[in-house]
């Protein structure tokens, strides 16, 4: 279960660029939930995902996790609950580490304290293996292969493969198949479905994509100007198409979508 | 033109840099941190062994308290870094001038003379091999063994975590990794080999002296980047084997340079030479693009 409740972030505060990026978001998100978020650029997504993962602390409001206040923990204490998936297939992995140690560093990630004993043991390695198989990507003999061979797909997919290695409280996507070109994107969307089904991950996914936002999960929030404007799940949302999604967002906010980006897909 | 003295002095002293080249792999490759205080800790090294040796503590000892202080000096580096956000180039500068004072301040004076001592190094005299055959095999042996050590630390979750930290901090904080926790470990550890080299070095040159450690980093540099020119590093160990080689590289170059009467160079060239050879490591095109996204033009990335 997560709690926000009432986060306000505001950039250059003071200064004439002075940017009100949330002002006030509240949403509860019940275990096993998943949660597509979408809303215009500024809208404020960036922004929340990375209060989520703690890399912004807010300067107002809260968030619980489990029961347990971590609105000030640092992102690498954070990240013993929430698990994430970054919008850039680089940003997620590192190039110059093999697959299977960019594995290990994901795997360790709950478990905070890091000792001396060999990263990759070979029981990890075939592991690693079991769970690569999946991807069906052929990675399964190329542990060995540094990651800054792969292709962005491939990357992606590992990523997704880390995120989900140690258990987490939440998962969070960052637009995580945008830069990806649609056929590998499609692939990745599956795999996501099927590990988070699997795992009944609690799961944020921030999308550019209306028809993804609807496709995916079990419940829809829009962002705008840093609030929720829109939240709908359940039957509502089943018979809901993507031409619906904007004349609610229009209702409820009283104007145009200016944004073309959202209409994509 | 190569005598066997001048030879044997050049692998002793090769594998006595080797640290230093280990220590600014670990700082400048893994952490991705440039480093300038190991023109401190290596004198730092020399003058707490030296210290310490002359007011009748064990060598052993002396040399082990000497690598703690250059940890030490790598955690005010790390720390001045991650816990005040002084930009890193700055922090290491500051700890390098500052320990030239703290320096002065442990020998008392500017030089010490170790000829008289018993260091680390004599028990090896007793092996009746004339010194010039016995350092550089006791010091190559010692690289390999810090080499293979390095090797090893690196390949363990700390390592791991480390080594993430350097190439993708953002990434490694995702994944539950203290970054500046592991910059402040992989400084000191860097230092720590930098000042066992210059504790070394003063035993095995009878001598510390405050002004040992100037052009250090340069030396270093030259050897990590030397080694990767000639051994191209796929892997950790190679990448490691490569401080070694380069470092071994540099002091056969620099023999040379000196020892060919037609250049007229001097020992008192050495530097310059040395700052030539970074130079032309940086300009020269092909194996230098790796390196000049390190070290070159528009920084780190």
């Amino acid at each position: 279960m997560i709690r926000c409740e009432n986060l306000q972030v505001t950039f250059n505060k003071g200064t004439a660029m002075e940017t009100r990026a949330l002002r006030g978001l509240s949403l509860d998100v019940p275990a096993g939930e998943f949660v597509t978020l979408i809303g215009s650029n500024g809208s404020g997504k960036s922004t929340f995902l990375n209060i989520l993962a703690g890399d912004l602390t807010p300067e107002a409001g809260s968030i619980v996790i489990d029961g347990e206040d971590v609105t000030d923990w640092p992102a690498p204490k954070r990240a013993r609950l929430v698990s994430r998936v970054f919008q850039d297939p680089l940003a997620g992995s590192c190039g110059n580490l093999t697959i299977e140690e960019n594995l290990a560093l994901a795997g360790a990630r709950v478990r905070g304290r890091r000792g001396l004993g060999l990263a990759v043991s070979r029981k990890l390695r075939d592991d690693f293996r079991g769970r690569i198989e999946r991807l069906g990507m052929n990675l399964e003999n190329r542990l060995g292969d540094r990651m800054g061979l792969l292709s962005g797909g491939q990357r992606q997919a590992v990523s997704l493969l880390m995120a989900t290695l140690a258990p987490s409280k939440l998962l969070l996507l960052d637009e995580h198949t945008s830069a990806l070109d649609p056929r590998i994107a499609a692939a990745v969307i599956g795999l996501t479905l099927d590990i988070v089904g699997e795992q009944k991950l609690t799961t944020l996914m921030v999308t550019h994509s209306m028809r993804q936002a609807l496709d995916a999960g079990t419940r829809t929030v829009m962002l705008h100007a840093g609030q929720a404007v829109l939240d709908i799940a359940g039957e509502r949302r089943d018979g809901l198409d993507v031409p619906d999604l904007i004349r609610l967002f229009q209702q409820v906010h009283g104007e145009e979508l200016d944004s073309d980006s959202l209409l994509l897909g | 033109m190569f005598n066997q003295i001048a030879f044997a002095g050049a692998i002793e002293v090769g594998f006595l840099y080797g640290f230093v080249a280990l220590g600014l792999f670990l700082s400048f490759r893994v952490l991705d941190f440039p480093d300038l205080t190991v023109d401190g800790s290596f004198p730092l090294g020399a003058a707490v062994a030296a210290t310490l040796i002359t007011t009748g503590t064990d060598p052993y000892l002396a040399t082990l308290v000497a690598v703690g202080a250059g940890a030490c000096a790598g955690f005010v580096t790390g720390f001045l870094n991650t816990r005040f956000g002084i930009l890193h180039l700055l922090a290491s500068i500051l700890t390098m001038i500052s320990l030239h004072s703290i320096n002065l301040r442990i020998m008392g004076r500017p030089n010490i003379a170790l000829i008289n001592e018993a260091t680390v190094l004599t028990p090896l005299e007793a092996l009746g091999l004339p010194r010039f055959i016995i350092l550089p095999i006791v010091f190559g042996l010692l690289a390999i063994a810090a080499k293979l050590l390095l090797d090893r630390f690196m390949a363990g979750e700390i390592g791991l975590a480390m080594r993430a930290t350097g190439a993708n901090p953002r990434m490694a904080r995702a994944n539950g990794i203290n970054t500046a926790a592991m910059i402040l470990l992989g400084m000191a550890i860097a230092n720590a080999f930098v000042a066992l080299a210059g504790a070394l070095f003063a035993q095995a040159n009878g001598a510390a002296d405050v002004t040992m450690g100037v052009g250090v980093i340069v030396i270093g540099l030259a050897s990590v980047i030397g080694g990767e020119a000639i051994l191209s590093p796929k892997t950790l160990f190679r990448a490691t084997l490569a401080c070694l080689a380069g470092s071994m590289l540099y002091q056969f170059a620099v023999a040379l340079a000196l020892q060919a009467d037609f250049l007229g160079l001097r020992a008192q060239d050495l530097k310059l030479i040395t700052a030539l050879l970074v130079a032309a490591a940086l300009v020269l095109p092909g194996r230098g693009v790796a390196v000049r996204r390190m070290f070159g033009r528009g920084g780190a990335k």
